[in-house]
């Protein structure tokens, strides 16, 4: 028997394999394929002060590795999340799950985590600081150490819970952005939210998403995130949740040999709705074929010296 | 929904661009004319979204267009190949709705899923006009086989080439008195059937989609009651709720 469970900032999770914001909504459309309580956690959809609809449609396209959305933080609001959602998704899972939280001021950030970190079910806030989708909010707040210190530290001001900062690949160093978050006081870092990217439809000869630019996931930016997360992982001491183009067990253990204490599963789940659900399957035999027998032992493995 | 793998029993095409796939396996799940399948090809990340023509126990139709590499690596496949699909995808039409004489109207591969709704329809014993629309005699989908099912049919040629010249439309104004509208087709040709409905109806449309089942919020559109997504929520609408 292998060991998969993992501690992420002081709670333990069954498996380190975390279904990312945005690509999961509330967990009831893959409630209704699997069990979802086999899941370490999951990140729920990003969450704003107001609701928003998001960004004008088309918002989808795809390229070779995978696609690129324009959502733009659909959400409901903070009330209707704490109202209606978290109710429901109470009835379909039973551990504690992450918040995710975006904004477009420092004191949107902080008010939007007071009131989730309110709430029983929720074990972590996953704070974006680094949505490309939207203008002067997310990504603005996440390019540079300093504006990403501030959120930092003003969400920790509200909340005992543990904060986790998710960061971008866009961002000029992405680990000094991540040490100034560990030094205000940051529980932990996901890495990557999505790359901006655009295409362009041929027969109109203009950009293929109405927000012109779109964020890339998918398999195409895994190189990426194992770079960035090991670049993180010797620059801070704190937890990291990885992500970016994982869709296999396999990927799973390269991330964690990188650096990550936990794994973020993101578009595999929009295109095999299973995604999750065959990554914890196979997680026993592919550790037993790398000779793993507890998962923590990994993590960070791939640093030599 | 459901996820199943599908067989493809016969795959050709039926005019220029357009193919009419066959698929044998597990239907069980599609519930609705106007529901759709979401099938994975390989070598492309999203899956191909498709709305279902017809279907019955253990087979499924669906009628597309080649209009980029993913649909045309689709029209390459063979009988035999077995495709992995998301299937009763979507909320479909809903039949008790329609009163006893329902005008469908479609343009274009938006035809295809009221095909569906026309035999389901005709079974309950309702009287259906089809007032289908299409770019050149070339082009036209199905105008036999909805015959053949008894509906009456009205055909528009854009270019005149058969039955009525110009758009959907110009045919709604030749059917009629009619109890409920269902359609489907381009955006453009929506909106025109929407000002010339004399009725209630339902509307389905059509957008870019990540998933295909309410995960990705790609698809989102605004209506009187709210955001929905197209894939989850719709893709049929109210006319009552649309937002244009």
């Amino acid at each position: 028997m292998v060991n998969t469970s993992v501690t992420l900032c002081g709670i333990e999770l069954d498996n380190p394999i975390i279904p990312a914001s945005g690509t999961f909504g509330y967990g009831y459309e893959f409630a209704e394929l699997y069990d979802i309580n086999i899941l370490g956690t999951f990140s729920f959809k990003g969450t704003t002060r107001e609701a928003r609809f998001g960004n004008p449609t088309p918002r989808i396209a795809e390229y070779a590795g995978g696609l690129l959305n324009s959502v733009g933080l659909q959400n409901p609001g903070v009330d209707a999340v704490i109202d209606e959602e978290l109710p429901k998704l109470g009835r379909v899972f039973h551990k504690p799950i992450m918040a995710n939280v975006s904004g477009f001021s420092v004191a949107e950030y902080a008010e939007v985590c007071e009131r989730l970190a309110a709430q029983e079910q929720v074990g972590w806030l996953e704070v974006n600081i680094s949505c490309p989708n939207v203008h002067g909010g997310g990504a603005a707040f996440g390019a540079e150490p300093e504006s990403a210190a501030q959120v930092t530290r003003a969400v920790k001001a509200v909340t005992k819970k543990p904060v986790i900062m998710k960061l971008s690949p866009a961002a000029a160093d992405i680990a000094a952005v991540a040490r100034s978050c560990e030094d205000a006081g940051a529980d932990g870092i996901s890495l990557i939210n999505t790359l901006p990217g655009m295409r362009i439809d041929l027969k109109r000869r203009a950009p293929l998403l109405a927000n012109g630019t779109g964020g890339m996931s998918g398999p195409g930016i895994f190189p990426l995130a194992v770079r960035m997360v090991y670049q993180v992982y010797e620059a801070v001491s704190i937890p990291i949740i990885g992500m970016g183009g994982v869709c296999y067990a396999e990927d799973v253990l390269e991330l964690m040999l990188a650096g990550a204490t936990a794994v973020g599963v993101g578009a595999a789940n929009l295109t095999e709705p299973m995604a999750c659900k065959h990554i914890i399957e196979n997680m026993p035999a592919v550790m037993e074929r790398y000779g793993i027998k507890n998962i923590t032992d990994i993590i960070g493995g791939a640093h030599h010296g | 929904m459901k996820q199943t793998e599908l067989t493809i029993i016969e795959n050709l095409p039926l005019c220029t661009d357009v193919y009419r796939m066959v698929l044998a396996g597990d239907t069980s799940a599609v519930t609705a004319p106007g529901q759709f399948v979401n099938l994975k090809l390989d070598g492309f990340f999203l899956r191909r979204p498709i709305s279902v023509c017809d279907w019955d126990t253990g087979q499924l139709s669906i009628i597309y267009k080649v209009v980029g590499r993913g649909t045309a690596a689709m029209a390459r496949l063979r009988p035999g190949a077995v495709l992995d699909t998301l299937t009763g995808l979507g909320n479909g039409y809903d039949l008790p709705l329609s009163g006893n004489h329902p005008l469908l109207v479609g343009g274009g591969v938006g035809v295809p899923p009221l095909y569906g709704l026309a035999k389901r329809l005709i079974a309950q014993g309702k009287r259906v006009t089809a007032v289908i629309g299409f770019e050149h005699a070339d082009n036209i989908l199905l105008a036999d086989d909805f015959r053949a099912l008894g509906a009456s049919v009205i055909l528009t040629t854009a270019d005149g080439s058969v039955g009525i010249r110009g758009f959907v439309t110009n045919g709604m104004a030749e059917a009629g008195e009619y109890t409920y509208l269902y359609t489907c087709g381009p955006e453009p040709m929506l909106r025109a059937v929407y000002d010339a409905c004399r009725t209630s109806g339902q509307f389905s449309f059509e957008e870019r989609m990540g998933c295909g089942f309410g995960a990705c919020m790609g698809c989102t559109c605004r209506t009187k009651y709210g955001n929905k997504r197209i894939c989850k929520d719709g893709p049929v609408l109210q006319k009552e709720e649309i937002v244009w």
